[in-house]
């Protein structure tokens, strides 16, 4: 939920701007407007919990800021190899930023291998701080290096700060009653002090959570906030940084309000829980644990006070069949998945959607096919949630665009699913799911109404003046059906997957009624009401339109700018709605000479939008696993304008 | 107050007097003329009102098969659902609203084939669920290919040399899945039939009742031998309570445990072994006895078929935890405050 003004510093490398001050007989301290620092390391040395740390103690400072987590499936890969290096990217800025960087100014190197993995990602001057403790011969020639890269020359085009990390940590703990592994466990918090001593980060939040984390140990506690003080001390008194640097609070790029530092899962648990205060109804969740889905689950587990039921089910099949149980019984139901969870829920989706009743499907998209990249991000479920089905079976998709705007598009699934009493797709994906960015806390006044009307009554008379319920005749607006839940005296009613008599929801195999109530299934879906696109075009010139769905927005919102920046006249359209499409959509592309789609999968959004619309839209395609860099997609989008 | 009792008490009783006529839906069955679910049909419908509640909180879910369009022809709430996953969808219906009484209609092909997974799992959990698995050997549904339950060798459609595979127990099946209440009983027997949904219907969490029900489209008479009256008294065992486990005419043969391998065996009764012909206890809180019981039938022959209540015992109902657990997340943490859950620890204030 950054500010949407358009600003060309997104462009610049990290510039030092402003004044440098030197105090007497202190060292340097400059002014930067941006910041990109990577962690990397082993997978067991604690490289997320580090990046967090540093990402609180910048979001509480009031930087912009923007993270990407990247860690492999495994759990505890082959320690000091290459597939085992675990990474956290924060970019934080004094302006308003949207992605987590292209390129890192500084990597923490703790391994061998977590540089090895890493440095073909620095640009030429950036800061590498390694732990030279590990740079042994055979650690080195583990990840294919023949000579040491500190010392043949290979890192000169850097700034190299070499750090014995793991011996300073141990030698700063040697008062405490630790082994030498328990202490070295610690290394992370001193890179961790070090790093917030260079860029005047608050220390407090993270002592205090050190205290908290480990309020049964103690003595862990106070060795952790010993080794990151001991970390900060380092960096204040060594000769080899001489340098530190601040990046102000970027006061600027917000809307006045109350902010924390959320991410996409978090944000998409909270959505469901306002979505259930919201609509007055209690939320269930069934789902099976799958990454990069399950932190929901377990978010949701925690919140049991807001009358929250989750249930890890058997299998997938079976927590999507709970969840639509639950429905049935009047619950806001939810399934939590990914994309092969998706597959395995298919035929239960068609069953939501034959018999229309509320069910929020979410999907937190991860390379595929098949297993694919677990960790990794990927949009290439859109397809699979449009078409994914036997017969046709008509699915609302919204999706979200950045971490924070996770919470906002739960509560419009929300909202769709239960006015037109249909299942809906919520399509984030592991990019959002795991990053983060700061957050104004919406006032739960000016959350949005979502209370639905149970069915109390008959709402039929037959010709003989017989009142009688039906459950399958419709609202003439919506085109929902009555939601009669069990319980209610003289509803009772029987639904099921067959096809069903129009209005009175009995058995039919009659052929035309087959038709009309495919055709009425799709026209209720068509019909949802969704707010008009809004195209970002600020001179009205541009003759190329980028559209853009999902986790793209950051990226394309960052490329679009420095194209901006450049002089280029190019406009921004941005989809929440998936199915159907707003309204305005076909008017839109044709305004433009050239639309191109930026996706993370082979073409999707742009063969939907090539079918319904007729147009030439080009596609911009990245499968790697990881969100587009903003640099590389502007150089794509100006050879199409220049095309 | 038992906790079955508690249990009961949380779905509303029907005001006035019902009748088998008020749980009949206005529509047309549609099963085959001589289909054994229309007895069972029968026998649900006439038995509810002996349970007193109102019928808006009695739901029937199904999953696909022939048994599994009963449902419709209940005038409760219900849902023909997809093959295979009642059981799931049911939990989810159970978990979310206790005071409702649930119930699933399901065949050998549904819960043991396709859905197998979601039974077994609904079982070791223990949801408010009264389970009817009607069983007849073969799929109807599907033109009579053969079923996880059917013997081995069976000729069908599918099999014109005989099934090769070996067929499950489902009493056997549920007692390994820690089920907390199994009984077996057979379409055609409407006392003993009402009289088992009657003890399912009074158990705290899952109870699984396994039907034997006759297809006489595509295997029929498959239980022939233990319907027909002078055969039957030779094949079936009519388990109860507290009695000893005697049949065959005027009770000539019981069951005894064998003293050296602990196993169960049939005996001719005699004076000198009549005193260790075992009782039945339905109650004990160890599954061996029953799980032996289900295993003293021949899959092929059917005899020495037991039916009745082979286990009943009373454990933890996952729905009452679901709940409990609530209500403790609101003792110990207060009702849910929205603002504060989304506010959280840290923040930080913009000024305009």
């Amino acid at each position: 939920m950054t500010s949407q003004v358009s600003s060309t510093a997104e462009q610049a490398d990290g510039a030092v701007v402003g004044e440098q001050r030197k105090a007497a007989g202190a060292k340097d301290v400059r002014r930067l407007d941006r910041v990109i620092i990577r962690f990397a390391g082993d997978s067991g040395d604690g490289m997320q919990l580090t990046g967090d740390r540093f990402t609180s103690e910048t979001a509480s400072f009031g930087n912009d800021l923007s993270t990407l987590p990247n860690f492999p499936a495994e759990i505890r890969a082959p320690a000091g190899t290459l597939p085992g290096v675990s990474s956290f990217q924060l970019h934080f800025a004094d302006h308003d930023i949207l992605t987590p960087g292209d390129a890192p100014n500084v990597l923490v190197a703790m391994n061998p291998a977590a540089l090895r993995a890493n440095v073909g990602d620095l640009p030429r001057g950036a800061e590498i701080i390694v732990n030279t403790d590990e740079f042994t011969k055979r650690a080195m020639q583990k990840v294919g290096y023949d000579s040491s890269p500190l010392e043949d020359g290979s890192l000169d085009g850097y700034h190299l700060h070499p750090v014995p990390l793991t011996t300073l940590t141990v030698e700063a703990l040697k008062e405490f009653d630790l082994t030498r592994k328990e202490a070295e466990r610690s290394k992370n918090m001193f890179a961790l002090g070090l790093l917030s001593w260079m860029y005047h980060r608050p220390t407090e939040g993270t002592e205090k959570f050190l205290r908290t984390k480990f309020a049964k140990k103690p003595d862990i506690a106070a060795a952790n906030i010993a080794a990151y003080r001991a970390g900060w001390n380092f960096g204040e008194t060594t000769e080899d940084f001489a340098v530190s640097y601040e990046v102000a609070p970027a006061a600027k790029a917000f809307p006045p309000g109350v902010y924390r530092n959320i991410s996409g899962n978090l944000a998409l648990s909270y959505g469901l829980v306002a979505a259930s205060r919201q609509a007055d109804l209690p939320l269930f969740l069934g789902s099976y644990p799958i990454t990069p889905a399950s932190d929901i689950l377990h978010e949701l587990s925690r919140h049991k006070n807001f009358g929250v039921r989750t249930f890890q089910a058997e299998d997938e099949i079976a927590g999507i069949g709970a969840a639509l149980g639950a429905a049935f019984g009047g619950s806001l139901a939810v399934t939590t998945t990914s994309g092969p969870g998706v597959a395995l829920k298919s035929e239960t989706i068609g069953l939501a959607v034959s018999l229309e009743l509320p069910l929020l499907i979410v999907d937190i998209q991860r390379g595929g096919p098949s297993t694919g990249l677990p960790t990794k991000t990927e949009q290439a479920d859109l397809l699979q949630a449009m078409y994914g089905r036997n017969g046709e079976a008509p699915v609302p998709v919204v999706a979200p665009r950045t971490p924070a705007d996770c919470f906002d598009a739960a509560l419009e699934a929300a909202r769709i699913a239960l006015e037109y009493r249909t299942p809906v797709f919520l399509l984030s994906d592991g990019y959002l799911a795991n990053g983060s960015e700061p957050w104004r806390i919406p006032d739960t006044e000016e959350l949005p109404d979502l209370r639905v009307r149970f069915a109390q009554g008959p709402n039929h008379a037959l010709d003989d003046g017989t009142e009688v319920f039906w459950p399958y005749k419709r609202d003439p607006e919506t085109l929902a059906r009555p939601w009669a839940v069990p319980g209610t005296p003289g509803l009772e009613h029987r639904i099921g997957g067959i096809e069903k008599q129009d209005g009175t929801g009995n058995i039919s195999y009659d052929p035309a009624n087959h038709d009309f109530m495919v055709r009425t299934r799709q026209a209720r879906i068509d019909g949802i009401d969704v707010p008009d696109l809004e195209v970002d075009d600020p001179d009205g010139t541009a003759r190329l339109l980028v559209l853009g769905w999902g986790s793209t927005y950051g990226p394309i919102t960052a490329a679009v700018r420095r194209l901006r920046g450049a002089g280029e006249s190019v406009a921004q359209a941005h989809l929440r709605h998936l199915n159907p499409f707003p309204r305005n959509l076909g008017a839109v592309l044709a305004g433009y000479d050239k639309v191109v789609v930026p996706e993370m999968n082979l073409g999707q959004l742009a063969t939907l939008v090539r079918a319904k619309y007729l147009v030439d839209a080009r596609s911009y395609n990245q499968v790697n696993g990881m969100p587009f860099k903003a640099e590389q997609l502007a150089a794509a989008l100006k050879e199409a304008i220049d095309d | 107050m038992t906790d079955a009792n508690a249990l009961l008490q949380l779905v509303p009783k029907a005001e006035g007097k019902q009748s088998m006529k008020d749980f009949k839906s206005d529509q047309e069955v549609r099963w085959c003329p001589g289909c054994g679910d229309y007895a069972v049909l029968a026998a649900v419908q006439g038995f509810m009102p002996q349970l007193g509640l109102a019928k808006e909180n009695i739901v029937f879910v199904s999953g696909i098969g022939c048994s599994s369009r009963f449902p419709y022809y209940m005038n409760t709430y219900g849902m023909h659902s997809i093959h295979g996953r009642a059981p799931a969808i049911a939990t989810g219906l159970a978990a979310s609203r206790r005071d409702l009484s649930v119930w699933v209609v399901t065949g050998d092909g549904d819960a043991l084939s396709i859905g197998g997974n979601h039974l077994i799992h609904a079982l070791r959990r223990n949801v408010n669920l009264k389970i009817l698995l009607f069983n007849n050997r073969i799929y109807g549904l599907t033109k009579g290919q053969y079923s996880p339950t059917s013997e081995v060798g069976k000729i069908t459609k599918s099999t014109p040399m005989g099934s090769l595979d070996a067929p499950f127990n489902p009493v056997s099946l549920a007692i390994g899945a820690e089920a907390s209440f199994v009984a077996r009983t057979v379409d055609s027997d409407r006392k003993h039939l009402t009289e088992v949904l009657r003890q399912a219907a009074d158990h705290p969490g899952t109870a699984l009742v396994e039907i034997y029900q006759n297809c006489n489209i595509f295997n029929d008479g498959a239980f022939e031998v233990l319907k027909d009256r002078q055969r039957a008294e030779e094949a079936v065992i009519r388990l109860e309570h507290g009695e000893p486990i005697r049949f065959g005419a005027d009770g000539s043969k019981g069951v005894v445990r064998d003293q050296r391998t602990g196993d169960l065996r049939v005996v001719t009764v005699t004076p000198d072994n009549e005193a260790g012909i075992l009782v039945h206890d339905a109650h004990s809180a160890s599954p061996t006895t029953a799980f032996a019981l289900s295993r003293l039938a021949d899959p092929d022959t059917l005899h020495h078929t037991p039916i009745g209540v082979f286990r009943s015992v009373e454990r933890p109902v996952y729905d009452t935890l679901m709940a409990d657990q609530l209500d403790a997340a609101v003792e110990q943490n207060g009702k849910g405050d929205l603002a504060a859950l989304l506010a959280g620890g840290d923040t930080w204030t913009v000024v305009g």
